[in-house]
């Protein structure tokens, strides 16, 4: 498979650290370029060139330097990036961290080789993600919409139930209207482990979606350095089904990627459109945050990359409440290209606001009742914090049940008919009488 | 030639064995790809330089190709509507050439040499002539004329000048004697992005550069030819905010940069700018904007150029003789490439692991903005406003706290306020301008009469609230006394009615200075009559279910521009309504006991 002629082979190891081996006396070796770790016992190990000094080589190596040894190890340098073998016939197989096939198939016969590093899209080729995906679940749909090539992460932390929320996204989602076409998912598990892998596939595979999902696997038992692959290799898989055969894509990972914004970004900003492509790369990429922190360094930098966020909370966990959806700190930066007249409905803006408006005050509220209790509260106030509490429990409580938009918008209206008028602010008195006074008869 | 060769690479940065003379930030070539990079430290016997594409695949022994110039962008007509990326590549070009993606080694100019301009000639030869005299135009937008400067640092006797007629941008137009002999001068010039263009003499700001938006408008104005910092957490909506800034704020000339931020806004501002009108000129925004598109995926050191590229062309079209504003957006990310630069280079790192010299670039660049007589001797601005996004939103860290030191207006944007899609999510208490005592003047001859009176009412009135709400935390609500209960609905009001805008609305996204005037003074007038009402022992919740609250608090959305009698009206409404309460209050007066 490799052109002997390509490559050129090293012995000099002069040491190994971490991850990192340092070869001596190289000539002709590219920056970044692919690399083999061949020892007499088992199978070459990836890595990649990190830096050059005259015939210094800096190697970093992604599968684990468990073993090596400075006499035994043969270095070979592959004159090109690091590629990945895509082609058709790549959904419903599971691929390792570096994104060679494990499930016992044939290899994908390449059709191109991409760098998985990709490229930059050129922004003025962009189009502007603006197709409403509908994801059944009423505190995305209605408040933090997502459009087809967005990138919304689920901020949530250990032990919360964000793998049955992603696969439940993964299962429902669809566009609305003529195009509802399903989604073809690249799934990568990074540092994950065995079980959750094996219940995603599972389930997967129950709702007979097996055959639309490609998923990589990098398991918590598998070299950390792996992991600073494993994304890439997914999104190449992803950017290969998205522009060459055209679906939609809904990646999903987990764990931590690497550690400067720059290198975040290179992954996420591999979600989006291209003009007169047909498919989309949307990313749903799913952080744990270490101790619920959303201020750690891999929130805080993905916060300021991605378009919003999805955050899970351990309070409504424990509640019993499914999704555990937190409202007020979610955000979906693209939501208004994609909602409104036309697309989702005329007021779907108003009502949005409305919602998080009252529910923020309600919020506000019952921090405020913890301390003086309810009866420093005056009606008005009351009547809000039962609105809050209906929200937690109808509202946001859906369980795995798929909801429609309409479905969504209508029990959004029934519990803002509880409020008065004066507390409509957000709401023309035209949306008022439409769609909050009739429910108001009801009460 | 200076050349050199390639021994050390790490990243985008590179060493080079030298064989001949650098000079420090001068633009060099790499390879047979030719990669742009600029020198950034000279020893004896190496050279560094950052290079602004992909490094993938360059080996030791690659040579390296001094240019003998500094880091330069070309200046003149055709940049506007135009979109480049952090070195001046147009992007429109670079993907009709490579396609969807951004790949290295493509040389496009950044000005396109096939275009013709036509030429007016305004002075008679021979003249003698300084820097900064017009010597000719064209006309580059149908609303802006683009002038034909003697360049700074030349004076003599014009010799020659192009007839009127069709010529290129590097087409020589004219012919200078100077002391050193002669200099020709075409539309085109270049100028290195790291140094200031030279004026005539600066000037203090005394105008408000509007920006539409009531919250910084009339509690804290951004300065024509001012510099501003907007701090803000991550979903607080500096962008948003940025660009509502940037589609409807008054100046002439609009540059915007997206210094290592997402590319799906980059396309935004793509596809909104050319449909949207102007409010002012009824022409399409994107004929007076630059944009400059430096994504966060696309190469560090390129966006650590980025922002010189956006304000040498900002400071160009200053000396045009135009009022020019330049949001970045963000200079965070622009500070973060310096710092992974720096990191490769293994200096010694200061706060935060940036570099010593990162308050001193800051300052460089803030200081660029300003009113200036310009060489041409017109009186025109660069005003500068950047995000800033502090990590964990937590303000004291160095880019915000040094940005902070060489900014006059500070807008903080606040995390509860955008949780709760409060927008514009400025915090009244942390912000503040210091251009608000020069910008009085201008409300005062612009209608806005008593308008320092009743901004000084507002914040005092904001300030009460932050206090009251922190009793209410200990005792209640309803334990204040009426006149406390009152201060804290009316801030309410205040809040809702006034500092809220909606950038969605039609109606409300852009707010003209003589509705905010009239906004502002319907609401100072309520504050008043409610006072009243409650000074002659009426309850303030018996304020709370009128309809003219309601409508007080959604007149930004409910009234249009070009419906101003409407406020009228609503005052109307109101005195009506508070004269029928204060009419049961009389009544009830006697039987009234104090709380």
């Amino acid at each position: 498979m490799i052109d002997p002629k390509r490559y050129l082979l090293s012995t000099g190891v002069a040491s190994i650290q971490g991850p990192l081996v340092f070869v001596r006396n190289t000539t002709g070796v590219g920056l970044f370029e692919r690399v083999q770790i061949m020892t007499q016992e088992d199978a070459p190990r990836l890595g990649r060139v990190v830096s050059i000094a005259d015939d210094k080589v800096v190697v970093e190596v992604f599968q684990g330097t468990e073993g090596l040894s400075l006499g035994g190890s043969r270095i070979r340098f592959l004159s090109e990036p690091i590629v990945l073998d895509v082609g058709p016939s790549m959904l419903g197989r599971v691929y390792n961290g570096v994104g060679d096939p494990i499930d016992g198939g044939p290899r994908i016969i390449p059709q191109r080789r991409p760098h998985i590093d990709g490229l930059a899209i050129n922004p003025v080729r962009r189009d502007v993600p603006r197709e409403f995906i509908e994801t059944g679940v009423s505190s995305i749909d209605a408040l933090n919409s997502l459009v087809r090539g967005q990138k919304l992460p689920i901020f949530s932390g250990s032990g919360l139930s964000h793998d049955r929320l992603a696969s439940n996204v993964a299962r429902f989602a669809r566009l609305r209207g003529a195009r509802a076409e399903e989604f073809a998912v690249v799934f990568a598990a990074i540092g994950v482990t065995f079980d959750t892998a094996e219940q995603f596939r599972r389930e997967m595979n129950e709702f007979g979606a097996l055959g639309r999902i490609a998923l990589f696997l990098n398991l918590a038992s598998d070299p950390s350095a792996e992991r600073l692959v494993t994304p890439r290799v997914a999104l190449t898989a992803a950017e290969y089904l998205a522009y060459e055969e055209g679906h939609g894509e809904v990646p999903s990972r987990k764990g931590y990627p690497g550690y400067m914004y720059s290198d975040l970004a290179a992954i996420y900003e591999r979600a989006g459109r291209i003009m007169g492509r047909p498919g989309s790369i949307t990313q749903m990429p799913i952080l744990t945050m270490p101790n619920d922190d959303i201020t750690h360094p891999i929130p805080d930098l993905s916060g300021y990359i991605t378009e919003g966020q999805i955050v899970l909370d351990r309070d409504l966990e424990r509640r019993g409440i499914f999704p555990p959806i937190k409202l007020l700190p979610c955000l979906s930066r693209l939501m208004n290209h994609g909602i409104g007249d036309g697309m989702t409905h005329r007021d779907h803006p108003a009502f949005a606001q409305q919602l998080y408006s009252s529910y923020a005050q309600a919020h506000r509220l019952k921090l405020l009742s913890s301390v003086v209790g309810e009866e420093g509260l005056s009606d008005a106030d009351r009547q809000l914090l039962h609105f809050g509490d209906r929200m937690d429990d109808e509202f946001i409580r859906q369980d795995d049940q798929r909801r429609s938009l309409e479905d969504t918008f209508d029990i959004g209206w029934r519990l803002l008919a509880e409020l008065p008028d004066e507390s409509l602010i957000r709401l023309s008195d035209e949306q008022i009488t439409e769609h909050v006074a009739a429910h108001r008869h009801e009460q | 030639m200076s050349r050199a060769e390639v021994f050390w690479l790490n990243g985008p940065v590179l060493k080079a064995r030298v064989d001949g003379d650098f000079k420090m930030k001068e633009a060099v070539f790499v390879g047979d790809d030719r990669l742009a990079a600029e020198v950034i430290r000279l020893d004896a016997e190496a050279v560094t330089v950052q290079v602004f594409e992909d490094t993938t695949g360059l080996r030791p022994g690659v040579e390296l190709v001094g240019s003998g110039l500094p880091m330069a962008v070309e200046l003149g007509p055709g940049m506007l509507g135009n979109m480049f990326d952090g070195i001046q590549r147009p992007l429109e070009s670079l993907a009709v050439k490579q396609g969807d993606f951004v790949t290295t080694g493509i040389n496009v100019p950044a000005l396109d040499r096939q275009r013709s301009w036509e030429f007016r000639p305004l002075v008679q030869v021979p003249a003698s002539v300084a820097a900064g005299r017009v010597l000719g135009e064209v006309q580059e937008t149908p609303d802006l004329t683009n002038r034909l400067l003697v360049p700074a640092g030349t004076g003599g006797t014009l010799e020659w000048v192009a007839a009127a007629g069709s010529y290129r941008i590097d087409e020589p137009l004219a012919r200078i004697r100077t002391d050193g002999g002669t200099q020709e001068v075409a539309l085109m010039t270049r100028w290195p992005i790291r140094v200031p263009r030279p004026t005539r003499a600066r000037r203090p700001i005394e105008e408000p550069l509007l920006t539409g938006q009531r919250i910084i408008d009339t509690l804290f104005p951004v300065g024509k030819g001012g510099a501003c910092a907007m701090p803000g957490g991550f979903g607080t909506g500096k962008t948003v905010l940025q660009q509502t800034l940037a589609k409807w704020c008054d100046a002439d000339i609009i540059i915007y940069v997206g210094c290592g931020e997402r590319g799906n806004e980059m396309a935004g501002v793509l596809e909104e700018f050319p449909v949207l009108d102007d409010p002012r000129t009824g022409r399409r925004l994107i004929e007076r904007t630059v944009l400059i598109a430096n994504t966060s995926n696309m190469p560090v050191a390129a966006r650590e150029a980025s922002i010189y590229t956006a304000i040498t062309i900002g400071e160009y079209y200053r000396d045009q003789g135009y009022h020019v504003a330049l949001f970045a957006d963000s200079i965070s990310r622009w500070a973060e490439a310096l710092r992974e630069i720096s990191g490769r280079l293994e200096e010694l790192p200061a706060e935060e692991g940036y570099p010593a010299y990162l308050p001193s670039r800051l300052a460089e660049f803030f200081e660029r903005s300003g009113r200036v007589t310009t060489l041409a001797g017109t009186d025109s601005s660069l005003s500068v406003v950047g995000t800033v996004s502090p990590p964990g939103g937590d303000f004291s860290e160095p880019v915000t706290a040094h940005s902070r030191r060489y900014v006059k207006n500070f807008l903080a944007l606040d995390r509860e306020r955008a949780q709760a899609r409060f927008y514009p999510a400025i915090h009244p208490l942390q912000s503040y301008s210091e251009y608000t005592i020069n910008t009085a003047k201008w409300w005062r001859q612009h209608g806005g009469v008593r308008w320092e009176e009743r901004r000084g009412r507002l914040l005092a009135l904001l300030q009460e609230q932050a206090r009251l709400e922190k009793m209410v935390k200990i005792v209640g609500r309803d334990a204040l006394p009426p006149s406390q209960r009152l201060a804290l609905f009316c801030a309410e009001i205040m809040v809702e009615g006034f500092l809220r805008q909606s950038a969605f609305s039609e109606v409300d996204r852009f707010c003209a200075a003589e509705k905010q005037s009239a906004m502002l003074a319907l609401i100072d007038y309520f504050i008043q009559r409610a006072g009243r009402v409650v000074d002659r022992g009426l309850d303030p919740d018996e304020l709370v279910a009128l309809p003219v609250v309601r409508r007080i608090q959604r007149m930004g959305e409910d009234i249009a521009h070009h419906e101003m009698d409407q406020f009228e009206a609503l005052t109307k409404e109101l005195d009506a309504a508070l004269d029928t309460l204060e009419g049961r209050g009389e009544a009830r007066d006697h039987r009234l006991m104090p709380r």
